[in-house]
């Protein structure tokens, strides 16, 4: 049977999100039993989550996740990470033995800066040596995959229920100013913790929920510019249309839903504002490749915040609510009563329309 | 008669017992096969010089009459087939090279039949085009490769030009020449009322027809017949055609017989002269060459054209349609082998050039290999037949579809593959005044409008069942293909799966 990435796989999921705007930290137990109430709509075949302001002690180093198959993949990786990278730590993720997760790789992290050598001779700026140095891991190290990659930022994810995702990889320890979780409903059964979600790629990382209709000609268009799309899932696709159209092509965050979820030409043609109406004419015939079509809820977690996302149909769940400082977004209510009773505020945002969620500046 | 002698291809079949010598079979027929005989007091046929164009079939108001394909043929042979035997005595007896006219008519695989387009079930929704918006506008050009923005931080919303279309599909190019006055004037208003274009071939723009500008495609080809400036300024996009998809390597040819007229007038050349344009340009010779042409029409109409150059699909057509990326032009046309004519040689038309689909694949494939598919729009015409066509072409990977044949058969043409002759008894290849006027605009325009508006609905639904409600989630979406029936090496260059993967 074919492993994901050799094969596309549709799956069904539970997503749900918390951020302090305040920048206040959060343990990640919240996010965790937060996935409880939605346990039907996942079927044990991934789950994880994504924590910002995690590693406060080495917050100007990539963090760089791994599975790894053997003890001789951990070795060579290391050994190509050194030609790239001045390791400043490295360890095994701390885990916890729980019969609902078995079959575990081998889990270590790194702490990582670019050698400043490199970066000459490669004539790139950090994030772009890192990313390439995912991509060449992910697509050419058999045995090796890189699951998070952005500073101050950690995902943790596995082959499960994401409750049990949680309290394997003893989320509970640790502290973030934003959360996000996924629990997924794979047809298939890849049993590949890489598959799993939170997608990550530097300090980007989506949990999404829905098939998008538009996969190739999204991946198509996308590895024109370098990504490779190893595990053929939309999450992956997702986070590397948003790397590229904000970090590569300098769109706002908003400007990139403009362009994912770009707004039906008859909304275009109606819009008022004749600025509005040129910059989404702009949006659309520039980017055609990458409006994303099919049913799609997804969160994407930066550094200093969250966006969440619809499809232009609203053909997946997803409802906001918040309390205080904080705000949360999940595929269903209950999650969100689960992580703050007193939430208020619930709407369910219109397809296309994003909500972005800023830490305030300073905070993170 | 002797050894020259061939019998006629078709029988005319009358009932006697329904004709009634009404001879609207006579008038209607510009081959002259149906004569009325005084001395029998009754129609009788000259079968040798029937088409089968079925012009007397649909007008005869008694349903008296059809054309059958002869039984009387040569005695069974694999190799020595009819058709090759015929032609070798038609040789023998002439000396000339065979003419020909429509597209390849041989058994050659139709890729389009063997592949299978996808659709959603329970894991995501198709969508009902009844109840929800479904997008088929493209536009077509070069887009920027980064964005740009002003001083004040908003986005440079400046773009290079581009044409819109309602829906992917234009109408190829046939020349004012070629194809009658009324032809092009139900082509030019229907595509105004659709919202997409024409394309004038290389005959010139009559002077009737320059309102329609703003959805016309202007020609420039070896011969450069009917250029001038306010030509070059009347269209919505330029077009150099370097090549055809039914005669690939070689010029065209437009009898002094049919230029007559307006058509004298509008190709610029005087009448009864004939119009050859040579099969190169005489000033492209390479790709640097191209490049200049496309800059200097370019600067002849202050950069607000988009310049499509058409090619037709030939062996290394990726490393072409690169080169051309690269030459400045804003969109490639690529006409696949089975594109049809006006007149061909029918060696060149049956054996000159490759399948569109393989070429389809082939280029978009390269072009986003080489990180620049972005850069130039990709058209795809040579049989393309139908929605489904449409679908499958954008789904491998083209921004909009070119069709002719199709078109010419909504306006009436039967398929008898004579053009050549110039007696087109549907008023579309022709210039004869008695046949051109059998086709009312009116009603030709018409006829295009319901066929483009049932392809679109057809569309619709396809791209619906498959959860995709914009056309440009479905450009390059392989994924909804699989193959059936073809081999490993076809599925590759197609980069698709099998049915069952």
């Amino acid at each position: 049977m074919m492993k994901e990435g050799q094969v596309r796989i549709p799956s069904g999921c539970a997503i749900a999100a918390v951020v302090s705007r305040e920048g206040k930290r959060m343990s990640g137990e919240m996010i965790t039993n937060a996935m409880r109430p939605m346990h039907e709509r996942s079927n044990g075949l991934g789950g994880g989550f994504a924590g910002y302001g995690i590693y406060p002690e080495y917050k100007d180093f990539y963090a760089l996740h791994l599975f790894f198959d053997t003890r001789d993949t951990r070795k060579t990786c290391e050994a190509f990470l050194k030609e790239y990278f001045e390791v400043v730590h490295e360890e095994r993720i701390p885990t916890r033995k729980i019969p609902e997760i078995t079959d575990e790789p081998m889990i270590w992290r790194y702490f990582v800066a670019p050698l400043k050598s490199m970066l000459a001779s490669l004539q790139v700026d950090e994030k772009e040596m890192v990313a390439r140095a995912v991509m060449k891991i992910n697509t050419e190290m058999k045995g090796a995959y890189v699951f998070s990659s952005g500073k101050n930022i950690g995902t943790f994810k596995a082959v499960g229920f994401p409750e049990d995702v949680g309290v394997f990889y003893k989320v509970e320890e640790y502290e973030g100013y934003s959360w996000t979780a996924h629990g997924r409903y794979p047809t298939n059964t890849p049993g590949w913790w890489g598959g799993a979600h939170p997608f990550t790629l530097l300090d980007f990382s989506v949990v999404h929920n829905g098939e998008i209709s538009s996969y190739d000609a999204n991946r198509r268009f996308i590895e024109m510019f370098g990504y490779k799309c190893t595990l053929q899932t939309d999450t992956e696709v997702i986070t590397y249309i948003l790397d590229f159209l904000t970090r590569t092509q300098g769109l706002t965050l908003r400007e990139a839903a403009n362009v994912i979820a770009a707004p039906f030409w008859s909304t275009i043609e109606a819009e008022q504002d004749e600025a509005a109406r040129r910059r989404l004419t702009y949006l659309r015939t520039v980017f055609p490749s990458l409006l994303v079509t099919g049913p799609f809820s997804i969160v994407l977690g930066f550094t200093g915040g969250l966006m969440a996302l619809n499809d232009r149909l609203k053909l997946r769940s997803m409802v906001v609510g918040e309390k205080g400082d904080k705000v949360f977004i999940s595929s269903e209510e209950a999650a969100i009563r689960t992580m703050e009773p007193d939430a208020e505020h619930i709407y369910a945002p219109a397809g296309g329309e994003p909500v972005i969620v800023k830490v305030k500046e300073g905070a993170y | 008669m002797g050894v020259e002698f061939i019998y006629p291809e078709f029988e005319v079949i009358r009932n006697e017992a329904r004709c009634i010598t009404c001879r609207v079979c006579e008038r209607q027929c510009a081959n002259e096969v149906h004569s009325f005989s005084e001395a029998r007091g009754m129609m009788i046929s000259d079968e040798s010089k029937c088409v089968n164009c079925q012009r007397c079939v649909s007008l005869c108001p008694t349903r008296a009459l059809k054309i059958v394909k002869s039984d009387c043929v040569l005695r069974e042979n694999a190799n020595w087939q009819n058709d090759t035997i015929r032609e070798i005595y038609k040789q023998a007896s002439s000396g000339g090279v065979l003419l020909s006219s429509m597209g390849n008519p041989k058994p050659l695989p139709v890729y389009w039949d063997k592949i299978l387009i996808n659709a959603s079930q329970v894991t995501n929704p198709p969508i009902d085009p009844l109840r929800e918006p479904m997008e088929t506008r493209v536009y077509l050009g070069k887009k920027p490769e980064k964005i740009q923005r002003t001083a004040d931080g908003n986005l440079n919303c400046d773009l290079p030009p581009q044409i819109e279309l309602s829906m992917p599909v234009m109408f190829s190019a046939m020349s004012y020449g070629s194809i009658s006055y009324n032809a092009h004037a139900s082509l030019a208003r229907a595509a105004s009322t659709l919202g997409i274009l024409y394309n004038t071939g290389e005959g010139g723009l009559h002077e009737d027809f320059y309102r329609y500008g703003s959805h016309t495609i202007v020609q420039v080809a070896s011969g450069r017949f009917g250029v001038h400036e306010d030509y070059l300024e009347a269209g919505a996009a330029i077009e150099i055609k370097m090549g055809q998809g039914a005669k690939p390597g070689i010029g065209g040819h437009l009898p002094g017989a049919k230029i007559v007229g307006d058509v004298s007038r509008t190709r610029m050349i005087p009448e009864g002269t004939d119009a050859i344009s040579p099969a190169p340009h005489h000033d492209i010779y390479s790709i640097e060459d191209l490049r200049q042409l496309v800059y200097s029409l370019k600067e002849a109409t202050a950069y607000q054209k988009p310049v499509i150059v058409k090619v037709a699909a030939v062996h290394n057509i990726a490393a072409i349609a690169s080169g051309i990326a690269r030459s400045g032009a804003d969109i490639i046309a690529i006409d696949g082998f089975r594109g049809g004519t006006g007149a061909a040689p029918t060696r060149i038309r049956d054996n000159v050039g490759i399948p569109i689909e393989l070429a389809l694949a082939a280029v978009d494939q390269r072009l986003r290999d080489e990180g620049i598919r972005n850069n130039i729009s990709l058209v795809v015409g040579g049989s393309i037949r139908c929605a489904s066509d449409v679908v499958k072409a954008i789904a491998l990977g083209a921004d909009a579809c070119y069709i002719a044949t199709a078109a010419v058969l909504a306006l009436g043409c039967h398929l008898c593959r004579t053009c050549h002759t110039g007696k087109c008894n549907w008023g579309i290849a022709t210039q004869q005044p008695d046949l051109v006027k059998r086709l009312n605009p009116d009603i030709g325009s018409e006829r295009l409008i319901n066929l483009m508006t049932a392809w679109r609905h057809e569309i619709m639904e396809l791209m619906g069942g498959m959860g995709i409600n914009s056309i440009e989630a479905l450009r390059g979406n392989r994924l909804m293909l699989r193959g059936v029936g073809l081999n490993e090496k076809e599925l590759e260059i197609l980069g698709i799966s099998h049915a069952g993967e």
